[in-house]
């Protein structure tokens, strides 16, 4: 995973795992991933329900509580370890050069408090003292997430506005602090298709400009595909495939990936069936030995039942974590 | 905007005449209005002469649409376009507020006795979601049987356990399954179940609400493939409501988009996906993610949809249609027909003027 032509990354997570403990051990949702992030780059991070992917998200951000708790790796942000850092030292860092968006933004914004407050709230937090100036910053951010008559909007609640309008604000309260880092778990998953393209165009503007990078984390691929520079595609707690947007969507690798797109009505002939991934995913605490996806996978072995896979490397910077990759040709 | 220029009484009549060859439901100026109760202040008010003004939400608005006999309609338009009230009028669960439904010919609301149980045995439905639309406190057989038990005592108890097994098999749960609660299956399994439900007092008609809606990529394509298998060997009609446009283009024969309240395009699929006619149409279409594009500068919409609570005169796109003209706000187009089986509720369209 190492890439000579891009600059440093300004996130960088190394063997990052997450367990969920309940009486009968310590459950890995997150099993060991790495994953880097530049600036001004958009990665997409791909999974099902109890892929993990909410989970690497919240880990990154150090936003795990029991009975979850990280057990393992390094999260280097501007080359520093955030585990390493006290509670204290991370508040001042979260929410301001490292920011989160959240999937359902009624829940994310405090419903008795005006939009403003909870704007300015932030700043305060972050040091800022002079109120009239953090209410004009208040302002400054909501204009730039396309709400129109902001000045009026900082004396409403979130009530008071619609779900499209919601998020926006809790993109306006992510970017107030100019993030060199978005984490947006899920952010136009609650809302509808006309919705989600605004809200998108206005994080796709604000990101070109701001030059942070940015994890998009989604189960939507037709949403990645477009706005994606690479793809990390999530299966049990594991990053079973990642690389170039092009590379991982025209010619996956992982069974997996393959399905996935399989799996999405588009190219396909209408009525006919489609070509589905057998069976679920299996829950957190029965993952099967071997390569989690064996169960579902058509070109499953013995190896594939036994032994983790190793990450391979190919020449288009992809990698992929499979006994039997998808080939071009049929394997003989 | 006046009452009289929302709902247009005088459709032309060719519309509906052609597509009624073999209708198994058929809706005739179809409206669904909500409102609340008065509260005590208004009541009072009312009885002293003064009637307040208690808001009304036109869900749905004059809606005429018919569905044939072995086809799938899709039906869709964003969240709270009143595709789901309508898909529930359909099913008789919400009466209308005006216009009629009509199943095999006849008009629901003066159904009685057998025939009303045709109606309520022969529409089923499939709900959005499969967590909150099975009872927790039930197994997966007695959730089963208990239309049956209600609306078949002539078959035994032997008779109920064998089509129980046999609804179980056909929507690919283990027979062994039975004696479980909902809470022991998966959301696909679940949403199975909902299916088995609906099928096991031998309908003819379904109506989907969103039914892949809650479920997981790979777990959709699963049901995907069952709704269409259920439907050749059963020989079922299909309304399937949706926002996935996706979707719809893969179950549907026709199309229905919904835009508050009101149907504005209606084609078959292949032709409304190769040609949107209505502008919201279009905006629709240019919006749905696809795999294949890489790196889109997303457009945007102009403005959100409008508060059904007091919709925009005339037109009710115009105020984020990116064609609306200066008539559009003034007047409400008529839905129209523009080709054989295609209609569009657009000025765009009006028969003086060749713009396309």
């Amino acid at each position: 995973m190492t890439d000579q032509i891009k600059p440093s990354p300004v996130l960088d997570v190394r063997g990052l795992q997450t367990v969920f403990h309940d009486t009968q051990g310590a459950w890995p949702a997150v099993d060991g991933i790495d994953l880097t992030l530049y600036p001004g780059e958009v990665l997409g991070l791909v999974g099902e329900s109890g892929s993990g992917k909410s989970v690497a998200g919240f880990s990154v951000m150090g936003l795990i509580d029991p009975p979850g708790e990280i057990t393992a790796g390094e999260v280097l942000f501007r080359g520093e370890d955030l585990r390493k850092k006290s509670e204290e030292e991370l508040r001042r860092i979260r929410g301001i050069a490292l920011a989160m968006i959240f999937q359902n933004p009624l829940s994310t914004l405090n419903p008795v408090l005006r939009i403003g407050e909870q704007m300015t709230e932030v700043l305060s937090e972050h040091g800022h003292d002079d109120s009239a100036a953090a209410a004009s910053l208040a302002v400054e951010s909501l204009r730039k997430v396309g709400i129109p008559a902001p000045e009026q909007r900082i004396h409403q609640y979130p009530h008071e506005l619609s779900g499209g309008m919601r998020q926006r604000v809790a993109i306006a309260i992510a970017l107030l602090g100019d993030p060199a880092v978005i984490i947006a778990d899920e952010p136009t998953t609650a809302l509808d298709v006309t919705i989600q393209g605004q809200i998108i165009a206005e994080l796709q503007k604000l990101q070109a400009e701001s030059g942070a990078g940015m994890i998009w984390i989604t189960h939507d691929l037709g949403v990645v595909a477009e706005l994606a520079d690479r793809i990390a595609v999530m299966y049990a707690g594991n990053i079973v495939e990642m690389g170039p947007t092009d590379a991982v969507l025209d010619h996956p690798r992982h069974p997996y990936t393959l399905g996935l797109l399989d799996s999405v009505p588009g190219d396909t002939v209408p009525g006919a069936p489609l070509r589905q991934v057998p069976g679920n995913a299996p829950p957190l605490s029965q993952r099967p030995l071997g390569c989690p996806f064996h169960p579902r996978c058509a070109s499953a072995s013995d190896i594939c039942r036994r032994d983790m896979p190793e990450r391979e490397t190919d020449a288009f910077g992809r990698s992929y974590l499979c006994h039997h990759p998808v080939s071009q040709k049929v394997d003989p | 905007m006046t009452e009289s220029s929302l709902i247009a009484a005088d459709r032309p009549a060719t519309e509906n005449a052609a597509e009624s060859a073999d209708a198994i439901l058929e809706m005739r100026n179809l409206s669904r209005v909500f409102t609340r109760q008065p509260v005590l202040a208004e009541t009072l008010l009312k009885l002293a002469g003064r009637a307040p003004d208690i808001p009304v939400l036109r869900a749905v608005r004059s809606v005429n649409l018919s569905v044939q006999r072995g086809e799938v309609l899709g039906l869709a338009g964003e969240s709270g376009c009143g595709k789901s009230t309508l898909g529930r009028m359909m099913t008789g669960i919400l009466p209308a507020s005006e216009g009629t439904v009509s199943y095999e010919g006849a008009d629901v609301a003066t159904l009685r006795g057998a025939a009303l149980k045709d109606f309520t045995l022969g529409v089923q439905m499939v709900f959005q979601d499969p967590y909150s639309s099975l009872n927790p406190r039930q197994r997966v057989a007695a959730i089963l049987a208990e239309p049956l038990t209600v609306h078949r005592p002539d078959l035994s108890r032997a008779q109920i356990n064998a089509r129980v097994d046999a609804a179980l098999e056909e929507v690919g749960l283990d027979v062994s399954y039975r004696d479980r609660f909902p809470h022991q299956f998966s959301g696909g399994q679940r949403q199975r179940i909902g299916i088995a439900r609906a099928l096991i007092v031998e309908p003819q008609f379904l109506v989907c609400d969103e039914p892949i809606a809650a479920l997981d990529v790979s777990i959709q394509a699963q049901v995907i493939n069952l709704f269409l298998e259920l439907r050749r060997k059963r020989n079922l009609t299909y309304l399937f409501v949706s926002h996935d446009l996706s979707v719809v283009r893969h179950m549907a024969d026709r199309v229905a988009i919904m835009y508050l309240g009101e149907i504005v395009e209606l084609a078959p699929t292949a032709e409304l996906f190769a040609d949107p006619k209505h502008p919201y149409t279009r905006t629709l279409l240019e919006q749905i993610p696809s795999v294949r594009n890489r790196k889109r500068s997303f457009s945007t919409v102009k403005g959100e949809l409008p508060s059904p609570l007091n919709p925009p005169s005339g037109c009710p796109f115009h105020p984020r249609c990116p064609a609306a003209m200066p008539q559009c706000s003034v007047d409400a187009p008529q839905l129209q027909q523009i080709a054989p089986g295609r209609t569009v509720s657009c000025h765009l369209y009006d028969k003086d003027k060749t713009l396309t």
